[in-house]
């Protein structure tokens, strides 16, 4: 019994069957409780006043939006060291939703962003590195979509996302050399001192498995619906060659 | 391998345009700016590193699919990938092309062009320098591109959106430099930057280039 | 040096559409390959030559000894006819190009254009290019398009002289070249389809 057997479309389609209610529930239950508490039950900031509440969306999106990029760039190199097609698919099936996270913690920064520094964008290198990462995401879902050949598709797209990825990084780094900015420091690391305070950061946590939750049953829901277009595309193909 | 150089630039040169037409691109682009935020020279001598490196960015842009296209349309690409030279090196050797056809007029025209836009004379020797180095990064850059999308009808439009992206760092430390250069500080950091882009493009980018191709040939 | 060719499986765009290909060919020896289009004769070729992965099988010699002919004739329109021919030597490490041009009455149209040149005239040049790369088998998809009967005829010369010294040619035509040759039907290995079954694999096929 391998990891590698859920690569085979069926096993992945009955298994998925199975799991994907829970993963919705527990995406629903945590992301209703996690806002709830985050929104009802926190008291304000001394500075921020109640704005900063914004920041149970904020963060988890942000988050998910660079973590869906990463997750594509795992699944495009099974595709082109293993040749798995769910993984291939499994990439396109995460782009939109990173992209609509990445749109989420864009608007959710601006509505952020003007009470607190009086603008709705500014040329900040974490605002910046995520437009960047929003124009990536363009790129890499047009590319899927201008191919016809799956296969080359899907080769092509693992291509660009791996040198994307590294385009990306090195992005970031340049930005952050262009210009030091407002945005305040992470909100969560693995070092306890700098983090929020225990009252934001429970219900920030819960809200953040909710996102984690969420974009999980979305990329398997997407991915069952890729492999279905996919085998219709394939039963097609051999209906004009063997018909 | 040099073969392929020496056809590259013969045909640049026959086809006519190949050298003009991103300089043309270049000079006007130049010229709009003013138009659009004013004749103002402080305002104008702030802006003009960036819009000569933006400018020549765009300019580079313009023929880039050409690199691939062409030689895919007219079934080259097929016995080029037959014959006995790497892939990896056409694909070199091709963006090499390119920067003497397109990148190199850029870098000898961005003198004077950033007279028109009242750049820092102390400024000139880092946009010759960071525009020299820069400028070969675009084209590597741009062959990958290129190569993704050279099966495509009509890829030129997909190609600046994927190229465009990718330039970012490019972008940023060519101009930093050159904003540097003007305020009488240290350049060097970004020039090194600069420099080590370019020469990771070139050493890198040719491999993922030249495996897109075998997968848009096969 | 043989070419045999074992059990190869060829896909276009991700479908196999041959199966079991098997065939030998000695030093002088050439192969006609025959079939009605869209069965996958250009799939074949071009998979000989390495530009795309068999699906299985196996090619005995390596494609370092090939040179590929294809439907287009990979003109330069901008340089002349020599220039043209200059570039594949170069690319191929020969210096045969005067003979090529002589061997297929090109010489006096040398310094032309190629965007000057008429049909016919561009594929004996795309065929020229055959001698200049020095190699011993030559792939070659429907070399005679546009050819008229006489470049027909010298085309067939070229074959067997190329055939006298060694050399071996696989081709996919329906014209008589007036070479001894061997014929395949290319038919006879169209891949069937896929058993129906419900637990559907990795292909997807």
């Amino acid at each position: 019994m391998s990891i590698w057997e859920y690569a085979n479309p069926v096993k992945f389609i009955r298994t998925t069957d199975k799991v994907l209610p829970y993963i919705s529930v527990g995406a629903a239950v945590a992301l209703v409780g996690g806002l709830i508490w985050g929104f009802f039950f926190t008291p304000d900031d001394f500075r921020q006043g109640s704005t900063v509440k914004i920041i149970y969306i904020h963060v988890p999106a942000a988050l998910m939006a660079i973590n869906a990029w990463f997750m594509m760039l795992v699944a495009s190199l099974i595709w082109l060291i293993r040749r798995h097609h769910v993984s291939a698919l499994a990439a396109k099936a995460a782009a939109p939703v990173g992209v609509t996270m990445t749109l989420i913690a864009l608007f959710t920064g601006a509505l952020w962003g003007q009470p607190m520094w009086g603008t709705w964008w500014a040329w900040d290198p974490r605002l910046t590195s995520f437009l960047i990462l929003f124009l990536f995401y363009l790129g890499y879902m047009a590319l899927w979509a201008a191919i016809e050949d799956s296969d080359a598709a899907a080769d092509l797209t693992s291509v660009l996302c791996i040198v994307g990825s590294v385009f990306a990084v090195l992005s970031r780094y340049a930005v952050n050399f262009w210009n030091q900015g407002l945005h305040q420091g992470a909100s969560l690391s693995l070092d306890k001192e700098t983090n929020v305070d225990d009252v934001f950061y429970q219900p920030l946590l819960l809200s953040i498995a909710g996102f984690v939750l969420l974009f999980l049953a979305l990329v398997l829901l997407r991915t069952r619906t890729e492999i279905r277009a996919r085998r219709i595309k394939a039963l097609l193909a051999r209906e004009r060659i063997f018909d | 391998m040099i073969a392929i150089l020496i056809r590259d630039l013969r045909l640049a040169v026959r086809a006519g345009g190949g050298f003009g037409l991103g300089l043309a691109f270049f000079l006007i682009v130049t010229v709009l700016v003013p138009f659009g935020v004013g004749p103002n020279s402080e305002i104008l001598k702030t802006i003009a590193p960036g819009i000569l490196w933006v400018g020549s960015l765009l300019a580079c842009l313009l023929s880039l699919d050409r690199i691939f296209a062409l030689d895919y349309e007219d079934g080259s690409l097929d016995l080029l990938a037959t014959a006995p030279v790497p892939l990896e090196g056409v694909v070199i050797m091709k963006a090499l092309a390119h920067w003497v056809t397109t990148g190199l007029p850029l870098v000898l025209a961005a003198p004077i062009l950033g007279i028109l836009l009242n750049l820092e004379s102390s400024a000139y020797v880092w946009m010759l320098a960071s525009l020299a180095v820069g400028t070969p990064a675009l084209s590597v850059i741009g062959a990958f591109g290129a190569a993704l999308t050279v099966g495509l009808k009509r890829g030129g439009l997909l190609l600046s959106l994927l190229v465009l992206p990718l330039y970012v760092p490019t972008l940023i430390f060519g101009a930093e430099a050159v904003k540097r250069g003007a305020d009488g500080a240290d350049a060097g950091l970004p020039m090194m930057m600069l420099a080590g882009i370019t020469l990771a493009c070139a050493a890198l980018l040719p491999f993922a280039a030249a495996a897109a191709i075998r997968i848009n040939l096969r | 040096m043989k070419l045999s060719v074992d059990n190869l499986a060829v896909t276009r765009g991700g479908v196999p559409v041959l199966e079991g290909v098997s065939f030998t060919l000695e030093a002088g020896q050439a192969l006609l390959l025959r079939g009605p289009n869209g069965i996958g004769k250009t799939t074949l070729l071009r998979t000989l030559c390495g530009l795309q992965e068999p699906l299985e099988g196996e090619i005995s010699v390596s494609t370092e000894t090939m040179a590929y002919g294809a439907h287009a004739d990979g003109l330069k329109a901008t340089l002349t006819v020599r220039e043209n021919l200059m570039f594949w030597a170069h690319t191929y490490g020969t210096d045969n190009v005067d003979a090529a041009l002589e061997r297929f009455n090109l010489t006096e149209l040398a310094d032309r254009a190629a965007q000057n040149l008429s049909a016919g005239q561009k594929r004996r040049l795309g065929l020229a290019r055959l001698l200049v790369t020095g190699r011993p088998i030559w792939v070659l998809d429907e070399p005679t398009v546009s050819l008229d009967t006489a470049s027909v005829a010298l085309f067939g010369d070229v074959i067997r002289e190329h055939l006298a010294g060694g050399g071996m040619a696989l081709m996919a035509t329906h014209i008589d070249l007036g070479v001894e040759a061997e014929e395949l039907d290319v038919a006879q290995f169209k891949a069937a389809p896929p058993k129906e079954s419900s637990d559907f694999d990795e292909a997807f096929l």
